[in-house]
């Protein structure tokens, strides 16, 4: 039974032969197996077929900024809770887990930074906060955010990552849109630029506000975008909805982007937008 | 009443009932029964400011859903005369959920615009529900900056379940045209007065929702989303539609008081179907005062004000930091 001995030896010999944790990842669409570092080189884009895995929004901070270095504003504002809100959770306790998990008080970082030496305003959502949903401190963020370009005439750039307005704020959520929409059109008369970004997903609330009202509009590929969820439209219509419907390539199809660009081109493509949208040449 | 009635409206409909037959009973056998009668109305009185005292945010929401509702047509009716409908985004189509045009209200000239769901099947399924597509906000939007050119005020009157959620309206750009509307009504340069007459829902009733003064009629809902939408996200049970409504604090009164609407206005006891004329006549004088306290402001003002409005709702805490 001597071979059956080494064999047993060999089978028990496997898992002393550890992975570090987090070393190889699998791509959540085509299913490759990538090593980690190699996706981190790739700004976290399958090298195979090019999906673009949810980043935080510190990692578009280092991925847009010069040195990756931001001057954050409004660090320290916190929601309250009007509502008095409860459903599975209390809402002061599903926001106090959130911050906790993702070390921020709420789904947007917003300060000021420079993109290849050009000052701008900036703004990224976090969907790791909430579903990086819009309640009352994303909105006074945002409308902070477009209140500094306009005092400081700088270009405005908001990276949206967002299911929409966070209902557990109820209607004080809902008219956020209103209030940073109608900054912008401030912002706008004023002849300053504003670059929307949209990652996977931008919906619903913020997609039909801030999201959709840039000067350009650029997307990441293969990102979920769109007003309504797609298990609602096909509840409503009950049929089958069409492929790639409601895609950053589906958005493009029916001209609400401008173009989709990679991570990897990102900070390139924003930079040189800001010199054809400043006014001297 | 055709059967069309809440539940909590049966109780009264009934004593309705039966203050009739007895004044028919009377009429008929010429009896005299005026004091019993008498009592019988004191207590139905008394019914029905008990009942419509303590109504629950999902019995409002019911209300304001009630198939005699008055609507948008109604009201053109009831208050407008020489009403022009106007049609179309001059782009892509007319969107029938959404009626918009001049009238004259009380001799004054308005740009009138509001979502119309419908009554009967036929009705309803013309109106689409009362949901708009990309179209219908664009077309409100044409008519409003029409409305800014000839320094015309702006009546709009909100009642939609939602903006339809379809393909269609995808393809169009659904959120690009709320969001538009939200930026550009800021820049309207006449009085916009808001009024949501039944069921706010959501982008779809702030896609036209963007005034200088915002009123609610008294059983009249306005929310993030509607009850169901928040009960089959948040208790994955459409059915809990109650608890949300409640949780969602989305009645008039709860608005006033968290600063987003300006006023609440009456409605003729038992609900604005009870009395269709009665509602228009105390919404006609409501929209004149209103009217005339936006009519001294230059448009300048109306911009700036208009903005800051929304730029001072929300509620939101500074706190200490701590490295």
């Amino acid at each position: 039974m001597e071979w059956f001995k080494k064999i047993k030896e060999g089978v028990s010999a496997q898992p002393k032969k550890e992975i570090p944790e987090g070393l190889w990842t699998k791509c959540e669409d085509c299913g490759e197996i990538i090593y980690v570092k190699e996706l981190e080189r790739n700004f976290w884009v399958c090298g195979k077929c090019k999906y673009h895995f949810r980043i935080k929004s510190t990692d578009y901070i280092n991925l847009l900024l010069d040195e990756g270095v931001l001057e954050e504003f409004d660090r320290t504002l916190i929601s309250g809770d009007p509502l008095k809100f409860k459903d599975s959770k209390r809402y002061p306790d599903r926001i106090k887990e959130s911050r906790k998990k993702t070390q921020r008080n709420d789904a947007l970082i917003a300060g000021i930074g420079k993109i290849e030496g050009r000052k701008v305003s900036l703004g990224v959502m976090d969907f790791a906060f909430i579903g990086g949903s819009m309640g009352s401190v994303v909105g006074e963020k945002v409308a902070r955010a477009i209140e500094r370009s306009v005092e400081k005439k700088m270009p405005l750039v908001i990276v949206s990552c967002s299911g929409g307005a966070r209902m557990q704020e109820g209607i004080l959520s809902l008219m956020q849109m209103a209030k940073t929409s109608s900054l912008l059109a401030r912002q706008h008369k004023m002849g300053l630029p504003f670059i929307s970004i949209l990652t996977n997903p931008t919906t619903a609330g913020v997609m039909a506000s801030y999201a959709s009202l840039g000067d350009v509009i650029i997307a990441e590929p293969k990102a979920l975008l769109g007003f309504a969820g797609p298990r609602v439209i096909q509840q409503t219509i009950g049929q089958e909805l069409p492929k790639d419907f409601q895609s950053s390539e589906f958005f493009l199809e029916h001209g609400f982007v401008d173009l989709i660009v990679e991570r990897s081109q990102l900070k390139k493509t924003v930079s040189l937008l800001l010199e054809y949208l400043s006014c001297c040449q | 009443m055709n059967g069309q009635f809440l539940d909590f409206e049966k109780p009264i409909l009934e004593l309705e009932k039966k203050i009739k037959d007895m004044k028919d009973f009377a009429a008929g056998e010429k009896m005299e029964i005026s004091s019993e009668i008498r009592a019988w109305e004191k207590k139905l009185e008394k019914l029905q400011k008990d009942v419509y005292s303590k109504l629950t945010a999902w019995q409002k929401v019911q209300l304001a859903r009630h198939p005699l509702r008055p609507q948008t047509s109604d009201y053109i009716s009831l208050l407008f005369s020489d009403f022009i409908e106007l049609h179309g985004d001059r782009n892509f189509g007319d969107d029938k959920a959404l009626i918009g045009g001049w009238g004259k209200l009380e001799g004054k000239h308005f740009m009138l615009i509001g979502q119309q769901k419908g009554k009967d099947t036929k009705q309803k399924l013309f109106h689409n529900f009362g949901m708009m597509h990309p179209e219908g906000y664009r077309k409100a939007l044409r008519l409003m900056q029409q409305a800014s050119r000839f320094r015309k005020p702006i009546l709009i009157l909100i009642d939609t379940p939602g903006a339809f959620p379809g393909i269609g309206a995808e393809e169009r750009g659904q959120a690009q045209a709320i969001a538009y509307n939200l930026r550009e009504m800021s820049n309207l340069k006449v009085p916009l007065i808001i009024v949501v007459i039944g069921e706010g829902a959501s982008g779809g009733a702030l896609g036209i929702g963007v005034g200088d003064k915002i009123l609610m009629l008294e059983n009249s809902w306005y929310s993030v989303i509607s009850p169901e939408g928040c009960a089959a996200i948040l208790w994955r049970d459409s059915s809990k539609a109650p608890l949300a409504a409640e949780a969602l604090k989305l009645t008039a009164q709860d608005l006033l008081e968290l600063k987003v609407i300006d006023k609440i206005i009456k409605e003729p006891l038992g609900g604005a179907h009870r009395n269709p004329g009665e509602q228009a006549l105390i919404l006609k004088k409501e929209i004149l005062k209103v009217l005339e306290e936006l009519q001294g402001l230059t448009p300048q003002e109306l911009i700036e004000r208009r903005i800051q409005k929304f730029r001072g709702m929300g509620i939101h805490y500074q706190i200490e930091e701590k490295e």
